[in-house]
Protein backbone atom coordinates (compact mmCIF):
# COMPACT_ATOMS: atom_id res chain seq x y z
CA UNK A 1 0.00 0.00 0.00
CA UNK A 2 1.36 3.41 -0.55
CA UNK A 3 2.11 6.35 1.88
CA UNK A 4 -1.59 6.72 3.49
CA UNK A 5 -2.76 10.37 2.89
CA UNK A 6 -5.19 10.07 5.79
CA UNK A 7 -3.53 7.68 8.83
CA UNK A 8 -6.17 7.34 12.00
CA UNK A 9 -4.06 5.43 14.80
CA UNK A 10 -6.24 4.78 17.82
CA UNK A 11 -8.22 7.39 18.28
CA UNK A 12 -10.95 7.60 21.42
CA UNK A 13 -13.71 9.81 21.71
CA UNK A 14 -16.18 9.85 24.91
CA UNK A 15 -19.01 12.04 25.68
CA UNK A 16 -19.42 11.24 28.96
CA UNK A 17 -19.88 7.92 29.73
CA UNK A 18 -20.66 7.07 25.90
CA UNK A 19 -17.75 6.03 24.05
CA UNK A 20 -18.63 7.52 20.53
CA UNK A 21 -14.98 6.30 19.06
CA UNK A 22 -13.54 3.64 19.90
CA UNK A 23 -9.35 3.29 19.75
CA UNK A 24 -10.40 3.82 15.69
CA UNK A 25 -7.67 3.19 13.39
CA UNK A 26 -7.77 3.46 9.61
CA UNK A 27 -5.55 4.25 6.61
CA UNK A 28 -6.54 5.60 3.08
CA UNK A 29 -4.18 6.02 0.74
CA UNK A 30 -4.69 8.63 -1.42
CA UNK A 31 -7.05 8.20 -4.57
CA UNK A 32 -9.08 5.89 -2.26
CA UNK A 33 -13.08 6.39 -1.42
CA UNK A 34 -13.56 4.81 1.18
CA UNK A 35 -16.51 4.03 2.92
CA UNK A 36 -17.82 4.35 6.69
CA UNK A 37 -21.15 2.75 6.62
CA UNK A 38 -22.60 1.35 10.49
CA UNK A 39 -26.05 1.79 12.34
CA UNK A 40 -27.40 5.46 13.69
CA UNK A 41 -24.95 6.44 16.28
CA UNK A 42 -22.34 4.64 15.18
CA UNK A 43 -19.95 7.45 15.62
CA UNK A 44 -19.62 8.32 12.48
CA UNK A 45 -20.50 11.74 12.42
CA UNK A 46 -18.29 12.32 15.69
CA UNK A 47 -15.31 10.51 13.40
CA UNK A 48 -15.63 13.36 10.83
CA UNK A 49 -15.89 15.88 13.52
CA UNK A 50 -12.23 14.77 14.65
CA UNK A 51 -10.81 14.93 11.75
CA UNK A 52 -11.52 18.17 10.97
CA UNK A 53 -10.94 19.59 14.41
CA UNK A 54 -14.32 20.68 15.39
CA UNK A 55 -13.68 18.02 17.75
CA UNK A 56 -11.07 17.32 20.12
CA UNK A 57 -10.33 13.45 20.61
CA UNK A 58 -9.50 11.84 23.92
CA UNK A 59 -6.50 10.07 23.00
CA UNK A 60 -5.04 8.81 19.66
CA UNK A 61 -3.42 11.04 16.71
CA UNK A 62 -4.80 12.02 13.70
CA UNK A 63 -1.62 12.29 10.32
CA UNK A 64 -2.71 14.30 6.86
CA UNK A 65 -0.75 14.01 4.12
CA UNK A 66 2.44 13.40 6.69
CA UNK A 67 1.43 16.45 9.23
CA UNK A 68 0.08 15.73 12.75
CA UNK A 69 -2.86 17.35 12.77
CA UNK A 70 -4.33 16.33 15.60
CA UNK A 71 -5.02 19.34 17.31
CA UNK A 72 -4.81 22.00 14.81
CA UNK A 73 -8.09 24.36 14.84
CA UNK A 74 -10.58 23.72 11.54
CA UNK A 75 -9.08 26.61 9.87
CA UNK A 76 -6.02 25.39 9.38
CA UNK A 77 -6.55 21.88 8.51
CA UNK A 78 -8.98 23.48 5.72
CA UNK A 79 -5.77 25.18 4.71
CA UNK A 80 -4.03 22.17 4.44
CA UNK A 81 -6.55 20.30 2.17
CA UNK A 82 -9.41 18.49 4.14
CA UNK A 83 -13.01 19.62 3.25
CA UNK A 84 -15.99 18.30 4.44
CA UNK A 85 -19.87 18.36 3.74
CA UNK A 86 -22.38 18.59 6.44
CA UNK A 87 -24.61 15.39 7.31
CA UNK A 88 -27.16 18.27 8.66
CA UNK A 89 -26.95 21.32 5.54
CA UNK A 90 -25.29 24.24 6.84
CA UNK A 91 -25.26 26.90 4.34
CA UNK A 92 -25.36 30.72 4.27
CA UNK A 93 -29.18 30.94 3.71
CA UNK A 94 -29.28 34.24 3.11
CA UNK A 95 -26.99 34.27 0.65
CA UNK A 96 -26.97 33.46 -3.05
CA UNK A 97 -25.42 30.02 -4.29
CA UNK A 98 -22.78 31.34 -6.38
CA UNK A 99 -22.22 33.70 -3.02
CA UNK A 100 -21.73 30.63 -0.82
CA UNK A 101 -19.43 28.39 -2.95
CA UNK A 102 -17.53 31.75 -4.01
CA UNK A 103 -17.01 32.34 -0.27
CA UNK A 104 -15.76 29.17 0.03
CA UNK A 105 -12.92 30.22 -2.61
CA UNK A 106 -11.68 33.18 -1.44
CA UNK A 107 -11.18 31.42 1.90
CA UNK A 108 -8.50 29.67 0.23
CA UNK A 109 -7.28 32.84 -1.53
CA UNK A 110 -4.93 34.47 0.20
CA UNK A 111 -6.16 36.85 3.42
CA UNK A 112 -9.56 38.65 3.57
CA UNK A 113 -8.54 41.76 4.85
CA UNK A 114 -9.08 43.76 1.69
CA UNK A 115 -11.91 46.21 2.16
CA UNK A 116 -12.21 47.95 -0.40
CA UNK A 117 -12.71 46.57 -3.74
CA UNK A 118 -16.28 44.75 -4.56
CA UNK A 119 -15.88 41.25 -4.51
CA UNK A 120 -19.04 40.12 -6.29
CA UNK A 121 -17.24 41.87 -9.11
CA UNK A 122 -13.95 39.65 -8.17
CA UNK A 123 -13.89 37.21 -11.50
CA UNK A 124 -10.74 35.48 -9.39
CA UNK A 125 -13.53 34.05 -7.18
CA UNK A 126 -16.66 33.82 -9.43
CA UNK A 127 -14.87 32.16 -12.04
CA UNK A 128 -13.81 29.09 -9.84
CA UNK A 129 -17.30 28.98 -7.65
CA UNK A 130 -19.22 29.08 -10.57
CA UNK A 131 -16.85 26.07 -12.04
CA UNK A 132 -17.75 24.80 -8.37
CA UNK A 133 -21.63 24.98 -8.99
CA UNK A 134 -21.52 23.33 -12.41
CA UNK A 135 -19.93 20.24 -11.24
CA UNK A 136 -22.48 19.78 -9.14
CA UNK A 137 -25.01 20.60 -11.70
CA UNK A 138 -26.42 23.70 -10.30
CA UNK A 139 -25.73 26.40 -12.86
CA UNK A 140 -28.78 27.68 -13.54
CA UNK A 141 -29.32 28.06 -9.73
CA UNK A 142 -26.56 30.04 -9.24
CA UNK A 143 -28.08 33.49 -8.15
CA UNK A 144 -31.14 31.96 -6.24
CA UNK A 145 -30.64 32.43 -2.74
CA UNK A 146 -30.22 29.78 -0.90
CA UNK A 147 -32.77 29.58 1.22
CA UNK A 148 -35.43 29.00 -1.59
CA UNK A 149 -33.44 26.30 -3.27
CA UNK A 150 -35.07 22.27 -2.33
CA UNK A 151 -33.48 19.86 -0.07
CA UNK A 152 -31.65 18.35 -2.73
CA UNK A 153 -30.09 21.36 -4.43
CA UNK A 154 -28.81 22.08 -0.91
CA UNK A 155 -27.45 18.39 -0.53
CA UNK A 156 -25.69 19.70 -3.90
CA UNK A 157 -24.54 22.88 -2.75
CA UNK A 158 -22.71 20.78 0.21
CA UNK A 159 -20.26 19.24 -2.20
CA UNK A 160 -19.66 22.64 -3.78
CA UNK A 161 -19.10 24.18 -0.93
CA UNK A 162 -15.96 21.44 -0.18
CA UNK A 163 -15.30 21.49 -3.63
CA UNK A 164 -14.60 25.44 -3.96
CA UNK A 165 -11.73 24.84 -1.51
CA UNK A 166 -9.80 22.77 -3.49
CA UNK A 167 -9.28 19.64 -1.27
CA UNK A 168 -6.80 16.95 -1.16
CA UNK A 169 -9.67 15.20 0.50
CA UNK A 170 -13.43 15.21 1.18
CA UNK A 171 -15.34 13.78 4.26
CA UNK A 172 -18.31 13.40 3.00
CA UNK A 173 -21.09 13.06 5.70
CA UNK A 174 -24.18 11.20 4.43
CA UNK A 175 -24.42 13.40 0.78
CA UNK A 176 -27.80 11.74 0.02
CA UNK A 177 -29.62 12.23 3.03
CA UNK A 178 -32.81 12.85 2.19
CA UNK A 179 -32.60 12.81 -1.28
CA UNK A 180 -34.92 11.13 -3.33
CA UNK A 181 -33.92 7.78 -5.80
CA UNK A 182 -33.35 10.45 -8.95
CA UNK A 183 -31.64 13.02 -7.24
CA UNK A 184 -29.24 10.04 -5.48
CA UNK A 185 -28.51 8.61 -9.06
CA UNK A 186 -27.27 12.07 -10.22
CA UNK A 187 -24.65 12.57 -6.71
CA UNK A 188 -23.42 9.14 -7.11
CA UNK A 189 -22.37 10.28 -10.83
CA UNK A 190 -20.86 13.52 -9.30
CA UNK A 191 -19.25 11.54 -7.03
CA UNK A 192 -17.80 9.05 -10.08
CA UNK A 193 -16.18 11.87 -11.28
CA UNK A 194 -14.75 13.71 -8.00
CA UNK A 195 -13.34 10.09 -6.88
CA UNK A 196 -10.74 10.34 -10.21
CA UNK A 197 -9.81 13.28 -8.99
CA UNK A 198 -9.55 13.33 -4.87
CA UNK A 199 -8.97 11.07 -2.24
CA UNK A 200 -13.13 11.01 -0.96
CA UNK A 201 -14.25 9.48 2.81
CA UNK A 202 -18.00 8.22 2.36
CA UNK A 203 -20.82 8.14 4.88
CA UNK A 204 -23.38 7.02 3.45
CA UNK A 205 -26.74 4.77 4.88
CA UNK A 206 -27.28 3.96 0.68
CA UNK A 207 -25.97 0.73 0.38
CA UNK A 208 -26.25 0.86 -3.38
CA UNK A 209 -24.60 4.32 -3.76
CA UNK A 210 -21.66 2.96 -1.37
CA UNK A 211 -21.20 -0.61 -3.15
CA UNK A 212 -21.30 0.97 -6.49
CA UNK A 213 -18.66 3.72 -5.09
CA UNK A 214 -16.09 2.33 -2.54
CA UNK A 215 -12.83 0.80 -3.06
CA UNK A 216 -12.73 -0.14 0.45
CA UNK A 217 -15.29 0.20 3.19
CA UNK A 218 -15.21 0.30 7.25
CA UNK A 219 -17.98 -0.81 9.31
CA UNK A 220 -18.41 1.09 12.40
CA UNK A 221 -20.33 -0.27 15.27
CA UNK A 222 -20.37 1.20 18.77
CA UNK A 223 -17.20 3.45 17.65
CA UNK A 224 -15.07 0.36 16.72
CA UNK A 225 -14.22 -0.35 12.95
CA UNK A 226 -15.90 -4.86 13.00
CA UNK A 227 -14.31 -4.91 9.34
CA UNK A 228 -12.11 -2.87 6.70
CA UNK A 229 -12.57 -4.50 3.23
CA UNK A 230 -13.10 -4.39 -0.63
CA UNK A 231 -17.23 -4.37 -1.18
CA UNK A 232 -17.22 -7.69 -2.34
CA UNK A 233 -15.96 -8.93 1.14
CA UNK A 234 -17.55 -7.01 3.19
CA UNK A 235 -20.83 -8.27 1.92
CA UNK A 236 -19.53 -11.51 2.67
CA UNK A 237 -18.71 -11.12 6.44
CA UNK A 238 -20.84 -12.94 8.64
CA UNK A 239 -19.59 -10.21 11.21
CA UNK A 240 -20.78 -7.28 9.25
CA UNK A 241 -24.32 -9.38 8.48
CA UNK A 242 -24.70 -9.63 12.04
CA UNK A 243 -23.94 -6.56 13.15
CA UNK A 244 -25.41 -4.21 10.46
CA UNK A 245 -26.07 -5.29 7.05
CA UNK A 246 -28.84 -7.86 7.67
CA UNK A 247 -30.15 -6.13 10.96
CA UNK A 248 -30.02 -2.94 10.44
CA UNK A 249 -33.45 -2.57 11.77
CA UNK A 250 -32.66 -3.88 14.87
CA UNK A 251 -29.17 -1.69 15.29
CA UNK A 252 -30.98 1.44 14.56
CA UNK A 253 -31.70 3.25 17.54
CA UNK A 254 -33.41 6.17 16.10
CA UNK A 255 -34.54 7.53 13.21
CA UNK B 1 -36.17 52.78 -17.61
CA UNK B 2 -35.89 52.10 -14.13
CA UNK B 3 -38.56 53.15 -12.03
CA UNK B 4 -36.98 55.24 -8.77
CA UNK B 5 -38.43 52.34 -5.85
CA UNK B 6 -40.12 54.03 -2.75
CA UNK B 7 -37.56 52.92 -0.79
CA UNK B 8 -34.89 55.09 -3.01
CA UNK B 9 -37.37 57.99 -3.32
CA UNK B 10 -37.53 58.27 0.65
CA UNK B 11 -33.24 57.77 1.30
CA UNK B 12 -33.04 60.80 -1.86
CA UNK B 13 -35.40 62.86 -0.13
CA UNK B 14 -34.09 62.28 3.14
CA UNK B 15 -30.53 62.84 1.96
CA UNK B 16 -31.60 66.20 -0.17
CA UNK B 17 -33.19 67.48 3.41
CA UNK B 18 -30.43 67.03 5.15
CA UNK B 19 -28.29 69.16 2.75
CA UNK B 20 -31.02 71.69 2.30
CA UNK B 21 -31.83 71.69 6.14
CA UNK B 22 -29.70 74.60 7.53
CA UNK B 23 -31.41 76.96 4.47
CA UNK B 24 -34.75 75.94 5.60
CA UNK B 25 -33.56 76.39 9.50
CA UNK B 26 -32.70 79.97 8.49
CA UNK B 27 -35.72 81.09 6.22
CA UNK B 28 -37.85 79.81 8.92
CA UNK B 29 -36.41 81.50 11.25
CA UNK B 30 -35.72 78.33 13.59
CA UNK B 31 -32.54 77.99 14.49
CA UNK B 32 -33.83 75.05 16.74
CA UNK B 33 -34.26 72.67 13.91
CA UNK B 34 -30.70 72.65 12.93
CA UNK B 35 -29.42 71.99 16.17
CA UNK B 36 -31.91 68.94 16.40
CA UNK B 37 -30.22 67.55 13.49
CA UNK B 38 -26.96 67.96 14.30
CA UNK B 39 -27.81 65.79 17.21
CA UNK B 40 -29.36 63.28 15.08
CA UNK B 41 -26.71 63.37 12.43
CA UNK B 42 -23.84 62.93 15.57
CA UNK B 43 -25.53 59.96 16.42
CA UNK B 44 -26.46 58.51 13.07
CA UNK B 45 -22.82 58.14 12.29
CA UNK B 46 -22.75 56.17 15.58
CA UNK B 47 -25.77 54.10 14.72
CA UNK B 48 -23.84 53.33 11.39
CA UNK B 49 -20.61 51.89 13.16
CA UNK B 50 -23.25 50.01 14.90
CA UNK B 51 -24.78 48.42 12.58
CA UNK B 52 -21.70 47.36 10.93
CA UNK B 53 -20.85 45.19 13.72
CA UNK B 54 -24.69 44.52 15.03
CA UNK B 55 -26.25 44.39 11.66
CA UNK B 56 -23.71 42.97 9.15
CA UNK B 57 -21.19 40.90 11.88
CA UNK B 58 -24.39 39.85 14.34
CA UNK B 59 -22.65 41.18 17.10
CA UNK B 60 -25.33 43.01 19.23
CA UNK B 61 -22.89 45.28 21.45
CA UNK B 62 -24.80 46.38 24.30
CA UNK B 63 -22.15 49.14 25.03
CA UNK B 64 -21.57 51.04 21.65
CA UNK B 65 -21.89 54.21 23.15
CA UNK B 66 -19.08 53.98 25.40
CA UNK B 67 -17.16 54.91 22.55
CA UNK B 68 -19.13 58.61 22.43
CA UNK B 69 -17.68 58.96 25.77
CA UNK B 70 -14.16 57.91 25.04
CA UNK B 71 -14.07 60.23 21.83
CA UNK B 72 -15.48 62.80 23.79
CA UNK B 73 -13.55 62.67 26.73
CA UNK B 74 -10.53 62.57 24.74
CA UNK B 75 -11.46 66.45 23.64
CA UNK B 76 -13.05 67.25 27.05
CA UNK B 77 -9.67 66.30 28.44
CA UNK B 78 -7.35 67.59 26.01
CA UNK B 79 -9.48 71.08 26.19
CA UNK B 80 -8.57 71.35 30.03
CA UNK B 81 -5.23 70.84 29.71
CA UNK B 82 -5.06 73.56 27.71
CA UNK B 83 -4.38 71.50 24.02
CA UNK B 84 -7.35 72.82 21.59
CA UNK B 85 -5.84 71.73 18.30
CA UNK B 86 -8.44 69.67 16.54
CA UNK B 87 -5.38 68.01 14.73
CA UNK B 88 -4.58 66.35 18.19
CA UNK B 89 -7.91 66.32 19.94
CA UNK B 90 -9.68 63.73 17.22
CA UNK B 91 -6.87 61.36 15.96
CA UNK B 92 -6.30 60.90 19.66
CA UNK B 93 -10.34 60.47 20.39
CA UNK B 94 -10.16 58.18 17.26
CA UNK B 95 -7.13 56.25 18.53
CA UNK B 96 -8.26 56.18 22.16
CA UNK B 97 -11.38 54.37 20.66
CA UNK B 98 -9.49 51.82 19.07
CA UNK B 99 -7.55 51.13 21.75
CA UNK B 100 -10.33 50.43 24.00
CA UNK B 101 -11.86 48.40 21.24
CA UNK B 102 -9.34 45.88 20.34
CA UNK B 103 -9.27 44.92 24.23
CA UNK B 104 -13.38 45.40 24.95
CA UNK B 105 -13.41 43.26 21.44
CA UNK B 106 -10.26 41.02 22.29
CA UNK B 107 -12.66 39.69 25.42
CA UNK B 108 -16.24 39.53 24.28
CA UNK B 109 -15.96 38.18 20.85
CA UNK B 110 -14.63 35.08 22.97
CA UNK B 111 -18.13 35.04 23.91
CA UNK B 112 -21.31 34.37 22.16
CA UNK B 113 -25.06 35.83 22.41
CA UNK B 114 -26.07 36.72 25.72
CA UNK B 115 -22.63 36.80 27.51
CA UNK B 116 -21.55 38.55 24.37
CA UNK B 117 -23.89 41.40 24.96
CA UNK B 118 -23.48 41.38 29.15
CA UNK B 119 -19.86 41.51 28.78
CA UNK B 120 -19.58 44.51 25.91
CA UNK B 121 -22.60 45.78 28.56
CA UNK B 122 -20.07 45.55 31.50
CA UNK B 123 -17.08 47.00 29.80
CA UNK B 124 -19.20 49.89 29.13
CA UNK B 125 -20.54 50.81 32.47
CA UNK B 126 -17.18 50.07 33.66
CA UNK B 127 -15.71 53.05 31.67
CA UNK B 128 -18.67 54.63 33.01
CA UNK B 129 -18.18 54.39 36.46
CA UNK B 130 -14.31 55.09 35.79
CA UNK B 131 -15.61 58.62 33.84
CA UNK B 132 -17.41 59.54 37.55
CA UNK B 133 -14.44 58.69 39.70
CA UNK B 134 -12.22 61.40 37.55
CA UNK B 135 -13.08 64.15 39.74
CA UNK B 136 -10.07 66.33 38.19
CA UNK B 137 -12.55 66.48 34.90
CA UNK B 138 -15.78 66.95 36.53
CA UNK B 139 -16.41 63.37 37.90
CA UNK B 140 -20.15 62.79 38.35
CA UNK B 141 -21.46 66.57 36.91
CA UNK B 142 -18.79 66.58 34.00
CA UNK B 143 -17.14 69.36 32.49
CA UNK B 144 -17.90 72.36 30.25
CA UNK B 145 -15.91 72.30 27.58
CA UNK B 146 -14.15 75.59 27.55
CA UNK B 147 -13.74 76.17 23.71
CA UNK B 148 -14.44 73.88 20.77
CA UNK B 149 -11.74 72.10 18.75
CA UNK B 150 -9.74 74.35 16.66
CA UNK B 151 -8.62 73.85 12.82
CA UNK B 152 -6.44 76.48 12.56
CA UNK B 153 -8.74 78.27 10.70
CA UNK B 154 -10.05 75.65 7.83
CA UNK B 155 -13.31 75.50 9.73
CA UNK B 156 -14.88 77.17 12.85
CA UNK B 157 -16.71 74.71 14.71
CA UNK B 158 -18.69 77.80 16.48
CA UNK B 159 -20.07 78.66 13.28
CA UNK B 160 -23.25 76.15 13.67
CA UNK B 161 -23.91 75.81 9.62
CA UNK B 162 -20.26 74.90 9.21
CA UNK B 163 -20.29 72.42 12.05
CA UNK B 164 -23.31 70.46 11.12
CA UNK B 165 -21.95 70.58 7.14
CA UNK B 166 -19.40 69.02 8.61
CA UNK B 167 -21.14 66.30 10.94
CA UNK B 168 -23.49 65.51 7.56
CA UNK B 169 -19.68 65.02 5.29
CA UNK B 170 -18.78 62.77 8.01
CA UNK B 171 -22.13 61.33 8.10
CA UNK B 172 -21.77 60.12 4.09
CA UNK B 173 -18.00 59.34 4.66
CA UNK B 174 -19.38 56.90 7.04
CA UNK B 175 -22.08 55.34 5.30
CA UNK B 176 -20.27 55.37 2.08
CA UNK B 177 -17.43 53.51 4.00
CA UNK B 178 -19.89 51.29 5.43
CA UNK B 179 -21.26 49.86 2.20
CA UNK B 180 -17.87 49.49 0.59
CA UNK B 181 -16.68 47.45 3.44
CA UNK B 182 -19.28 45.45 3.50
CA UNK B 183 -19.38 44.89 -0.35
CA UNK B 184 -15.74 43.61 -0.12
CA UNK B 185 -13.95 40.08 0.73
CA UNK B 186 -13.67 41.64 4.35
CA UNK B 187 -17.51 41.92 4.51
CA UNK B 188 -18.56 38.94 2.95
CA UNK B 189 -16.25 37.06 5.70
CA UNK B 190 -18.13 39.22 8.24
CA UNK B 191 -21.58 38.54 7.00
CA UNK B 192 -20.89 34.79 6.75
CA UNK B 193 -19.77 35.13 10.12
CA UNK B 194 -22.87 36.04 11.34
CA UNK B 195 -25.15 33.63 9.04
CA UNK B 196 -23.00 30.58 9.67
CA UNK B 197 -20.04 30.77 12.09
CA UNK B 198 -19.87 26.62 11.89
CA UNK B 199 -19.39 26.38 7.92
CA UNK B 200 -16.95 29.94 8.05
CA UNK B 201 -14.25 27.89 10.03
CA UNK B 202 -14.95 24.48 7.35
CA UNK B 203 -14.36 26.58 5.09
CA UNK B 204 -11.15 27.73 6.19
CA UNK B 205 -11.84 30.92 8.08
CA UNK B 206 -10.03 32.09 11.80
CA UNK B 207 -13.10 34.20 12.12
CA UNK B 208 -11.85 35.72 15.11
CA UNK B 209 -9.44 37.75 13.79
CA UNK B 210 -12.02 39.26 11.06
CA UNK B 211 -14.87 39.97 13.86
CA UNK B 212 -12.19 41.94 15.76
CA UNK B 213 -11.00 44.12 13.29
CA UNK B 214 -14.73 44.90 12.42
CA UNK B 215 -15.23 45.68 16.04
CA UNK B 216 -12.41 47.81 16.36
CA UNK B 217 -13.37 49.52 13.39
CA UNK B 218 -16.68 50.47 14.25
CA UNK B 219 -15.63 51.41 17.55
CA UNK B 220 -13.32 53.78 16.02
CA UNK B 221 -16.04 55.42 14.11
CA UNK B 222 -17.80 55.60 17.12
CA UNK B 223 -14.89 57.40 18.46
CA UNK B 224 -14.76 60.20 15.74
CA UNK B 225 -18.82 60.81 16.79
CA UNK B 226 -18.21 60.94 20.36
CA UNK B 227 -15.43 64.41 19.50
CA UNK B 228 -18.57 65.67 17.56
CA UNK B 229 -20.69 65.22 20.42
CA UNK B 230 -18.24 66.83 23.02
CA UNK B 231 -17.94 69.78 20.56
CA UNK B 232 -22.05 70.13 19.73
CA UNK B 233 -22.64 70.22 23.42
CA UNK B 234 -19.63 72.10 24.69
CA UNK B 235 -20.07 69.21 27.58
CA UNK B 236 -18.35 66.24 28.44
CA UNK B 237 -19.92 64.11 31.04
CA UNK B 238 -20.41 60.06 31.92
CA UNK B 239 -23.77 60.48 30.69
CA UNK B 240 -22.46 60.19 26.85
CA UNK B 241 -21.69 56.35 27.76
CA UNK B 242 -24.43 55.21 30.16
CA UNK B 243 -26.25 52.23 28.95
CA UNK B 244 -29.25 53.72 28.02
CA UNK B 245 -27.32 55.49 25.88
CA UNK B 246 -25.97 52.33 24.00
CA UNK B 247 -29.91 51.41 24.27
CA UNK B 248 -30.52 54.27 22.32
CA UNK B 249 -28.43 53.58 19.61
CA UNK B 250 -29.22 50.01 19.25
CA UNK B 251 -32.89 51.45 18.95
CA UNK B 252 -32.22 53.45 16.03
CA UNK B 253 -30.17 50.82 13.85
CA UNK B 254 -33.11 48.28 14.55
CA UNK B 255 -36.22 50.33 13.49
CA UNK B 256 -34.52 51.90 10.76
CA UNK B 257 -33.23 48.67 9.55
CA UNK B 258 -30.21 46.47 10.18
CA UNK B 259 -27.63 45.44 7.89
CA UNK B 260 -28.88 48.27 5.51
CA UNK B 261 -26.62 50.94 4.53
CA UNK B 262 -28.96 53.96 5.48
CA UNK B 263 -31.08 52.51 7.74
CA UNK B 264 -29.70 53.71 10.95
CA UNK B 265 -29.61 56.81 9.34
CA UNK B 266 -33.31 56.16 9.11
CA UNK B 267 -33.90 55.32 12.67
CA UNK B 268 -32.12 58.03 14.28
CA UNK B 269 -33.90 60.22 12.31
CA UNK B 270 -37.00 58.59 12.80
CA UNK B 271 -36.26 58.09 16.88
CA UNK B 272 -35.25 61.87 17.83
CA UNK B 273 -37.79 63.35 15.61
CA UNK B 274 -40.45 61.51 16.97
CA UNK B 275 -38.94 61.86 20.18
CA UNK B 276 -39.00 65.66 19.91
CA UNK B 277 -42.53 65.53 18.54
CA UNK B 278 -44.52 63.34 21.32
CA UNK B 279 -42.43 65.70 24.03
CA UNK B 280 -44.13 68.61 22.63
CA UNK B 281 -47.46 67.09 22.82
CA UNK B 282 -47.39 65.25 26.45
CA UNK B 283 -44.94 64.79 29.21
CA UNK B 284 -46.22 61.02 29.08
CA UNK B 285 -44.23 61.14 25.58
CA UNK B 286 -42.42 57.76 26.31
CA UNK B 287 -45.97 55.60 27.01
CA UNK B 288 -46.62 56.30 23.42
CA UNK B 289 -43.18 55.95 21.85
CA UNK B 290 -42.71 52.76 23.86
CA UNK B 291 -45.28 50.63 22.14
CA UNK B 292 -44.67 52.49 18.80
CA UNK B 293 -40.94 50.89 18.92
CA UNK B 294 -42.40 47.24 20.35
CA UNK B 295 -44.82 47.18 17.66
CA UNK B 296 -42.25 48.03 14.38
CA UNK B 297 -39.50 45.74 15.73
CA UNK B 298 -42.60 42.74 16.51
CA UNK B 299 -44.29 43.54 12.91
CA UNK B 300 -41.67 44.85 10.58
CA UNK B 301 -38.68 43.03 10.74
CA UNK B 302 -36.18 44.83 8.69
CA UNK B 303 -37.11 48.09 10.24
CA UNK B 304 -38.23 51.07 8.57
CA UNK B 305 -36.45 50.45 5.86
CA UNK B 306 -37.68 46.63 5.31
CA UNK B 307 -41.16 48.14 4.98
CA UNK B 308 -40.00 50.73 2.43
CA UNK B 309 -38.62 48.13 0.48
CA UNK B 310 -41.37 45.76 1.06
CA UNK B 311 -43.71 48.20 -0.23
CA UNK B 312 -42.11 49.01 -3.99
CA UNK B 313 -44.73 47.35 -5.45
CA UNK B 314 -47.28 49.10 -4.13
N1 LIG C 1 -21.89 16.51 21.34
C1 LIG C 1 -22.28 15.33 21.84
N2 LIG C 1 -22.51 15.19 23.17
C2 LIG C 1 -22.88 14.00 23.68
N3 LIG C 1 -23.05 12.89 22.96
C3 LIG C 1 -22.85 12.96 21.64
C4 LIG C 1 -22.45 14.18 21.01
N4 LIG C 1 -22.31 13.95 19.68
C5 LIG C 1 -22.61 12.66 19.49
N5 LIG C 1 -22.91 12.04 20.67
C6 LIG C 1 -23.24 10.64 20.83
O1 LIG C 1 -22.19 9.90 20.27
C7 LIG C 1 -22.68 8.78 19.57
C8 LIG C 1 -22.24 8.85 18.13
O2 LIG C 1 -22.95 9.88 17.46
P1 LIG C 1 -22.72 10.24 15.92
O3 LIG C 1 -23.53 11.43 15.62
O4 LIG C 1 -21.27 10.30 15.66
O5 LIG C 1 -23.34 8.98 15.19
P2 LIG C 1 -23.53 8.72 13.64
O6 LIG C 1 -22.86 7.44 13.36
O7 LIG C 1 -23.13 9.89 12.85
O8 LIG C 1 -25.09 8.52 13.57
P3 LIG C 1 -26.13 8.87 12.40
O9 LIG C 1 -26.09 7.71 11.44
O10 LIG C 1 -27.43 8.95 13.08
O11 LIG C 1 -25.71 10.16 11.78
C9 LIG C 1 -24.19 8.79 19.74
O12 LIG C 1 -24.51 7.95 20.83
C10 LIG C 1 -24.48 10.21 20.08
O13 LIG C 1 -25.63 10.32 20.86
MG1 LIG D 1 -24.05 11.18 11.59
Amino acid sequence: MPEPILLVEQLSKRFGGIVATDQLSLAIPPGELHAIIGPNGAGKTTLIGQLTGELWPNGGRIIFNGDDVTTLPVHRRSALGLARSFQITSLFLDFTALDNVALAVQAHAGHSFRFWKPVRAERALRDPAMAAIERVGLADRANILVSRLSHGEHRQLEIAMALATRPRMLLLDEPMAGMGPEESARMVETLRELKKELTILLIEHDMEAVFALADRISVLVYGRVIACDTPENIRQNAEVRRAYLGEQQVATRHG
Amino acid sequence: MTVLSLRNLVVVVLLAGLLLLPIYAQVAGSPFLLTLFTRIVILAIAATSLNLIMGYGGMVSFGHAVYLGIGSYAVGICAFEGVESGFVQWPLAIAASALFALVIGALSLRTRGVYFIMITLAFAQMAYYVAIGLDRYGGDDGMILEARSRFAGLINLNDKTAFYYLCLALLFATIFLVWRLVNSRFGMVIQGARSNERRMRAIGFPVYRYRLVCFVIAGTICGLAGALLANFTDFVSPAAMHWTRSGDLIIMVVLGGMASPFGPLIGAVALLALEEALSGITEYWQIILGPMLLLIVLFARGGIDGILARLRHA
